[in-house]
């Protein structure tokens, strides 16, 4: 049984609720002891760093402090959300980086008791301890119920392997390990360029013009490239892709239906770990027809679904420059948002 | 901080980039940057920001503050990093657009209220829970920006709640709250003194 330092995150425990209950049904099987950072805080997501940066490394110092007073074995620190993975190991990096900076933070974490060393804790990300800890040949022993037929976009978002300052991936444009993950489990992985891109972050609440695009750029070359779902590592990306994609089809005018789950769901789909126990169902734009065509029933946890928008509907802004410096395009898009 | 302007610079116009420089706790390499553009490149945001990373840097070396910290490009920064990995002189722009939303900020001279509002709600309710409140975030910030989009968001709003996924009632405060408290405000301290 492998033991380590755990750090949530605040939207386990919220919006990402099936990403934290499908990690625990996976944990089992994964011999994965996850030990949670006794009351720690918010990382401040990319929040904090706009009002204040000193302060809001010393935020996230005082999660490292507690874990290296906590480490009872293990000096790894394993966080399952992408932006509080990357907060809390780009402050480490920093800290060790910059003795200045260190101090300062040490400074402000003494009016609280608290002390961080730094270079003592090693932060990874879940899929990090699952690819070099456990192993994929590990995981391929426990899956029991192979997804074949499922077509899935394997989307891991920005944060994972950008910045990575200790440089772990091999690409951090274009990283390979977390199709060879998603392929153990038997489903089909479709090519999928814009694996690392962003969901749009914040911009859904500051700036919905600009949000819906970035979605709808996912959406649409998953859709493309003929998937069932798109897959991910991150809380950010999932309720951006799921709880926006009404108000980014009614932005545009289109019909997409993508639905998008936690990798830790499909592993314990591919365990034979009941649907219900993995909190699938609970995203807002229902996996169940894609589940259905590889003979998964999900349980029904109904709610009223997104039918269209309201009449006034989102701000209706028009990009500034529709010309301006786009993306790559993906083969066979145009560029410009569909009419 | 050292300061390692280009020769060609003239005193006044390096003074601002100093100033910016100083705002970012660690090493930005900054003045490094060789205006070849492919931050703006790489941004995802780029086509609805005011200038791109790189005309941003090029007028913070020209000393156009007003310019600059009212310029929306710091604040449609995604936070994706693309910009980071690929920059080839290293500079960390990321942490150049927080320092320049701090300094916006502070100076109140922010282009629009949305972007700066939400992330000072975002901030208020970690100094009130030690947690983030996605309901309490979602529900003030668009009461007070958005409310034309509320009659849209209903039903995503009716469907996260019904599963589970949002709760109406705050989290519990963490129990170091008071000493998170002072640990913050001793953090402001020292910045102020730096």
């Amino acid at each position: 049984m492998s033991q380590y330092v755990y750090y949530p995150g605040c939207s386990m425990d919220a919006s990402a609720r099936a990403y934290a209950d499908s990690l625990e049904a996976i944990s089992g099987p994964l011999e994965l002891q996850l030990i949670e950072i006794d009351d720690w805080n918010c990382c401040g997501a990319t929040e904090y760093m706009g009002i204040s940066p000193t302060r809001a490394y010393t935020l996230v110092s005082r999660n490292l402090a507690l874990a290296e007073a906590q480490k009872n074995g293990s000096r790894t620190l394993v966080a399952a959300c992408s932006a509080c993975f990357m907060n809390l190991a780009k402050t480490e990096n920093y800290l060790r980086e910059d003795k200045t900076l260190a101090a300062k933070v040490n400074a402000a974490l003494e009016a609280g008791g608290l002390h961080y060393t730094p270079g003592s804790i090693d932060v990874r990300h879940l899929l990090e301890i699952i690819f070099d800890d456990i192993g994929i040949a590990a995981v391929h022993d426990h899956v029991t119920r192979p997804l074949a037929g499922l077509r899935v976009a394997p989307y891991l978002g920005c944060l994972v392997t950008r910045p990575d300052l200790d440089r772990r991936w091999r690409s951090r444009e274009h990283p390979q390990a977390f199709d060879r993950l998603l392929r153990t489990l038997g489903a089909q992985v479709v090519d999928f360029p814009p694996r690392t891109d962003c969901c749009g972050g914040h911009m859904t609440q500051i700036s919905p013009a600009t949000g819906f695009e970035l979605i709808r750029r996912l959406v649409d070359a998953a859709d493309k490239a003929g998937a069932d779902m798109l897959v991910t590592t991150c809380p950010m990306c999932q309720m951006n892709v799921d709880a926006y994609q009404a108000e980014m089809n009614h932005y545009f005018k289109t019909s997409y239906h993508m639905p998008i789950l936690f990798f830790t769901q499909l592993i314990g789909l591919a365990f034979g770990i009941p649907a219900q126990k993995l909190g699938i169902g609970t995203e807002i734009v229902s996996s169940r027809a894609a589940l259905a065509k590889i003979g998964i029933e999900i349980p029904v946890v109904e709610a009223q679904q997104p039918v269209g928008a309201g009449a006034a509907g989102p701000p209706r802004r028009p990009r500034a420059k529709q010309t301006g410096l786009p993306m790559p395009a993906m083969p066979g898009e145009s560029g410009e948002a569909p009419r | 901080m050292p300061s390692a302007a280009p020769a060609h610079a003239t005193p006044h116009d390096v003074a601002f980039q100093d100033e910016v420089r100083a705002v970012i706790p660690r090493m930005s390499r900054l003045e490094m940057c060789v205006q070849c553009g492919t931050c703006g490149g790489s941004c995802p945001s780029a086509a609805d920001m005011d200038h791109t990373p790189r005309m941003v840097f090029a007028m913070v070396r020209a000393g156009q503050r007003q310019e600059v910290l009212r310029s929306n490009t710091p604040w449609m920064c995604v936070s994706c990093y693309f910009c980071a990995v690929r920059c080839p002189q290293e500079v960390h722009i990321p942490d150049v657009m927080y320092g320049l939303k701090a300094m916006a900020t502070r100076e109140g001279l922010v282009p629009d209220s949305v972007a700066p509002d939400f992330s000072k709600t975002f901030v208020d309710n970690i100094h009130r829970y030690g947690r983030s409140y996605e309901v309490g975030l979602i529900a003030r910030h668009y009461l007070r920006h958005y409310l034309t989009r509320l009659p849209g968001m209903a039903p995503m709003g009716i469907g996260m709640v019904a599963k589970g996924r949002m709760g109406f009632r705050p989290p519990k405060a963490i129990k170091g709250r008071d000493d998170l408290r002072k640990i913050l405000a001793r953090a402001e301290e020292l910045e102020a003194g730096s």
